[in-house]
């Protein structure tokens, strides 16, 4: 079963005297385990890919699969849980709430879906111990750096089972240290069952993916894979 | 890529006298075996640092393994200055794919976007392979993580460029006259590529 697959997926804003495609036909899987990196300009419907990827938004033509199951098939209520249980979310700018702690905010969508908050909470704390920030579940968001912000909402993006990773500009305004850090658990996130996808228009960040595509005024121009064999860069031809 | 070998070599002979072996082995393990050097290399370069008084060796006059060598307090001059000398970055070099782009504004009909694009997914085909290496690396290994780094902030600002030369050519009249004549058939284009002489 693919993670994520849109078929000939269409975004249009707007009505007919100022109409805006944001999404022409576009086509992607994404299988588990994988994890994708979305390129382009700004407006080149990098945003509006992840947003209906998530169900956050819909298509006006196409299709979309979420874990095997088309978006357009469930009711308003079961797209809600798909989100809750299986879609995680990274933006750029965190979005934590600030009156919770980092163990509380990444409990939180567990507890929205049911789950009892000792159950939840326990499930936040090893996602944070996973991140290295086991030391800092008890504090508020602005006790925490800029990095570790982020580290806590990838938490909260991949505790509990969730299947999906969509993450927007993920690094933000962090340093290129930082942003690296943020990368390499997106990419460790991505192992087993949990497929990602990152868009983004920094080359450095997207090379962290298994595959980059390129959008480019709504269309999918070019995608590419790294070639087998990275070592051979190590290698000059002179030397073979 | 250029590396200045002789003061390497120096460097590494700041630690204390070596033989000429162990300094190949050590200058490859300290750059990350990102650049490789064979054996003769090291001899003659170390003959030449010898020949300009940089270091000193000890072990009979015979060329070969059994030699030692050490640095002198020129030797430890010359690599103090050879740090804090800037290499030279002022004049830019002639680079084949800014050439390419400008040939291609040039050429009639010519999708400069779609050439853009080639060059900049290859680019990006390169990065990934260069941070595959980067994620395998362990965190001790701070010259090759260093080296990789080097080479993907190199690569990173050509693909800046290229983004910045595509948003330039697309808001730039005459780019878009270029591309209306690509779009166009045929005979138009002929017309337009004619009329813009």
């Amino acid at each position: 079963m693919t993670a994520l697959e849109l078929r000939n997926v269409s975004k249009v804003y707007g009505d007919r005297a100022a109409e805006v495609h944001a999404l022409r036909e576009v086509s992607l899987t994404v299988e588990p385990g994988a994890l994708v990196a979305v390129m382009g300009p700004s407006g080149s419907g990098k945003s509006t890919m992840l947003t209906i990827a998530g169900s956050l938004e819909e298509a006006t033509g196409g299709e979309v699969f979420v874990a095997g199951r088309s978006l357009a098939t469930l009711s308003r209520n079961e797209r809600a849980r798909l989100r809750r249980r299986s879609i995680g979310f990274v933006f750029q700018d965190f979005n934590l709430l600030a009156g919770l702690t980092a163990a509380e905010n990444v409990a939180l969508p567990l507890e929205l879906d049911g789950l009892q908050a000792r159950a939840a909470r326990k499930a936040a704390l090893r996602a944070l111990d996973e991140l290295g920030l086991g030391s800092r579940a008890a504090r508020f968001p602005e006790e925490l750096s800029g990095g570790e912000r982020q580290r806590v909402a990838i938490a909260r993006a991949v505790v509990g089972e969730r299947r999906l990773l969509l993450a927007d500009e993920p690094s933000g305004a962090l340093d290129s240290v930082n942003a690296e850090a943020v990368m390499r658990l997106v990419r460790t996130a991505c192992r087993g069952e949990v497929a990602g996808v990152v868009a983004t228009h920094d080359a450095q960040l997207a090379s962290w993916a298994d595959r980059v595509v390129f959008l480019r005024d709504g269309r999918m121009v070019d995608q590419t894979s790294p070639l087998p064999g990275p070592e051979s860069l190590l290698t000059p031809s002179d030397r073979k | 890529m250029a590396v200045s070998v002789p003061h390497a070599l120096l460097a590494l002979l700041t630690e204390g006298p070596k033989y000429g072996l162990q300094l190949r082995e050590e200058f490859e393990s300290r750059t990350g075996e990102v650049w490789p050097l064979n054996v003769g290399q090291v001899y003659t370069t170390l003959q030449r640092l010898e020949r300009q008084g940089l270091v000193e060796s000890e072990g009979g006059a015979d060329e070969g393994p059994q030699k030692m060598f050490r640095i002198t307090a020129e030797g430890d001059e010359e690599l103090a200055a050879w740090l804090r000398t800037p290499p030279d970055l002022a004049s830019p070099p002639r680079d084949e794919l800014v050439i390419k782009v400008l040939v291609a504004l040039r050429v009639p009909g010519a999708d400069v976007a779609a050439v853009l694009q080639v060059h900049r997914a290859y680019l990006v085909q390169l990065m990934q392979q260069w941070t595959r290496i980067k994620e395998d690396a362990t965190e001790d290994d701070l010259a090759l993580l260093l080296a990789v780094d080097a080479e993907l902030f190199r690569l990173d600002s050509v693909v800046r460029w290229l983004d910045s030369a595509d948003s330039w050519i697309q808001r730039s009249p005459a780019a878009a006259i270029s591309r209306a004549a690509s779009a166009a058939p045929l005979p138009r284009l002929r017309r337009k590529a004619g009329a813009r002489r």
